[in-house]
């Protein structure tokens, strides 16, 4: 399996607050690989340095086995924001159309990507709605059916799961797995913990760090524990 | 491509919201039309208490557009001339001329204090010419033989010739060109600033820049689709000040309509250039005072050959120093597209500058 994502020695400093402080990580290509971590840890600040939003201060960062920032990995990358960047002035199929017309999709395609889209995450209903009348979860799905808008073989998602019911938290992560099973790589970052145990692999980060990693059953054992909230605390504490 | 999909957002998203779309269309018109009722009014008469004062006087004062009111006594000026609403009071005692003014505006007392100037020196000139002739009379009477007889010389009148405007021109008709403009800069620097900002402070900007799109094509795609608005609006105000307010328009239509589209184009890029260093609505209001407000002042209102030396300085650096002195130009003046060319490629030059600053800004959110 070739690694969709390859992270080396990254660090990333504002000024002279350091952020990320040596971060290493590799997501293999069809994994669910999960960045999990209190606010304020760095995950958020990964995901961009990964987008190509920011470069890094130090380290290298590849995605596909390109050197990132890049332009044109943009198009092989969906991005899913931590807070919805949607134009509420504008309707739902709106949307999605002005975001496909940003990547290079001919008109058919964009049609055929923006029904698939919409369907995926069962908005098609809604699509004639403006967003002001969309529920938070309503956003939260056209969020994820923009980042699914050029068919990228690699997502990005930042806290897909952030202030929702339990029942839409179910079928976001069953189109996650959906779209693992479709071949496509995903990241995903969260402060859940149960949401961890649905990723194939963990990385805890804390403070900028990566506390520890591996499959969660590989954590819970080499932690001696049951739960990876315990193992959270315990490689945690460790440091400490 | 990818700026059309911009400019085709952007013409949906302003479509929509429609109190936006009525400041830029509809406020200029009202404004415009307040301050040409305003400023086109007529001047107001003074009025004057007299006491004392020679009939002839009296009457002078009268055909000045001055209401006369007699006065026998006065022993309390202030009270009234503050109950009987006067701007000033004339008093004669012997050959002392005593006026009092309210001063309450001080525009209309020195109007009501020149008239009273002028009335006195007619009065003294008629008195000075019945004496001269008087006294000629005397003599010729005491001389004998025939002497020629004077004539009577009357003021010569002055026969004016205007190389611009006419005598009906109000100072509104001058002013009119560099509001129309002034406008057009305004409320475009306005919508387009906070429509960046917003982009920005709901995550679209990031989420946009998370796409292969190019940092210049957002400029490009906002300068264009705001643009289209822009023109709109120019064609708007433009033909509404001038076939509905009947503001004097001498040079071409067309000019005035080129001048206004190339400031739209000077206030689009400053206000997405601006915006970048604003972190709310209200913060991008902040800038009005600052960089909108002085514009004014600097547009030819006030004359900036008379000004300081440091201040002319600061008028040639302002965008709309150049545009009103084109539209000045054009719409007063009736100058041709020669004479503005060197105003409209200095306003090209700033668009330019605030352009590439743009795409510069805009790597803050986005390196590459």
């Amino acid at each position: 399996m070739a690694s969709t994502i390859v992270i080396k020695d990254v660090c990333k400093s504002f000024g002279k607050k350091a952020v990320l402080n040596k971060i290493s990580l590799t997501v293999e290509s069809g994994q669910i690989y999960g960045l999990i971590g209190p606010s304020g840890s760095g995950k958020t600040t990964l995901v961009k340095l990964i987008v190509g939003m920011d470069r890094p201060s130090e380290g290298h960062i590849h995605v596909l086995d390109t050197p990132v920032p890049n332009l044109n990995l943009l198009q092989k990358i969906g991005y899913m924001a931590q807070a919805d960047a949607l134009y509420t002035d504008l309707t739902g199929e709106e949307n999605l159309a002005f975001f496909a017309s940003l990547f290079k999709l001919n008109k058919q395609e964009q049609k055929e990507r923006i029904s698939y889209a919409a369907n995926l995450v069962n908005l098609t209903p809604h699509l004639k709605k403006r967003i002001q009348d969309y529920s938070g979860g309503m956003k939260r799905r056209l969020s994820l059916a923009v980042a699914l808008i050029q068919d990228p073989q690699v997502l990005i998602l930042d806290e897909p799961t952030v202030g929702i019911d339990p029942e839409l938290r179910q079928s976001i992560w069953k189109e996650i797995r959906r779209l693992k099973a479709s071949g496509k790589t995903i990241l995903v970052t969260t402060h859940v913990m149960d949401e961890a145990e649905k990723c194939d692999r963990l990385a805890m980060v804390r403070d900028g760090e990566i506390l520890t990693s591996g499959t969660p059953a590989e954590l819970k054992e080499h932690y001696n524990i049951t739960s990876l909230e315990e193992v959270f605390l315990k490689a945690g504490g460790k440091k400490g | 491509m990818r700026v059309l999909a911009l400019v085709k957002r952007i013409f949906q998203q302003m479509i929509r919201d429609k109190r936006a779309l009525a400041l830029m269309m509809i406020a200029p018109l009202l404004i415009l039309t307040l301050l040409d009722y305003l400023l086109s009014s007529n001047e107001v008469t003074p009025r004057l208490g007299v006491n004392h004062v020679d009939e002839p006087l009296t009457e002078q004062l009268g055909n000045m557009d001055v209401t006369v009111l007699q006065y026998d006594q006065l022993d309390n000026l202030q009270k009234i001339m503050i109950e009987d609403e006067l701007d000033g009071v004339l008093q004669m005692e012997d050959e002392d001329i005593q006026l009092t003014l309210l001063n309450a505006n001080p525009s209309t007392a020195k109007v009501l204090k020149m008239k009273v100037q002028q009335a006195v020196a007619a009065e003294n000139a008629k008195e000075q010419a019945n004496k001269l002739s008087l006294f000629i009379q005397e003599i010729q009477n005491k001389v004998p033989g025939d002497l020629k007889k004077l004539e009577q010389k009357k003021a010569p009148e002055i026969d004016t010739a205007y190389i611009y405007g006419n005598k009906e021109t109000t100072f509104f008709d001058q002013l009119s060109p560099i509001l129309v403009g002034y406008f057009v800069f305004f409320f475009v620097f306005l919508i387009s600033g906070i429509a960046l900002l917003r982009e920005r402070t709901t995550g679209t900007l990031d989420r946009l820049l998370a796409t292969p799109i190019q940092r210049r094509d957002i400029v490009f795609g906002y300068l264009l689709g705001y643009g289209l608005f822009a023109i709109i609006q120019t064609i708007i105000v433009v033909f509404y000040a001038v076939k509905v307010l009947d503001i004097m328009l001498v040079g071409s239509l067309w000019n005035v309509i080129l001048i206004n589209l190339t400031i739209a184009l000077v206030a689009l890029s400053l206000g997405i250039l601006l915006s970048a260093f604003a972190n709310s609505e209200f913060q991008m209001m902040q800038f009005i005072p600052i960089a909108i407000i002085p514009q004014i002042f600097f547009a030819g209102i006030f004359p900036v050959e008379a000004m300081a030396d440091w201040l002319q300085i600061i008028a040639k650096a302002m965008p709309m120093y150049y545009a009103g002195n084109a539209l000045v130009d054009v719409m007063y003046k009736g100058l041709g597209l020669s004479d503005i060319l060197f105003d409209l490629l200095v306003l090209l030059g700033f668009a330019l500058v605030f352009i590439i600053l743009n795409i510069i800004t805009l790597k803050k959110y986005r390196k590459i």
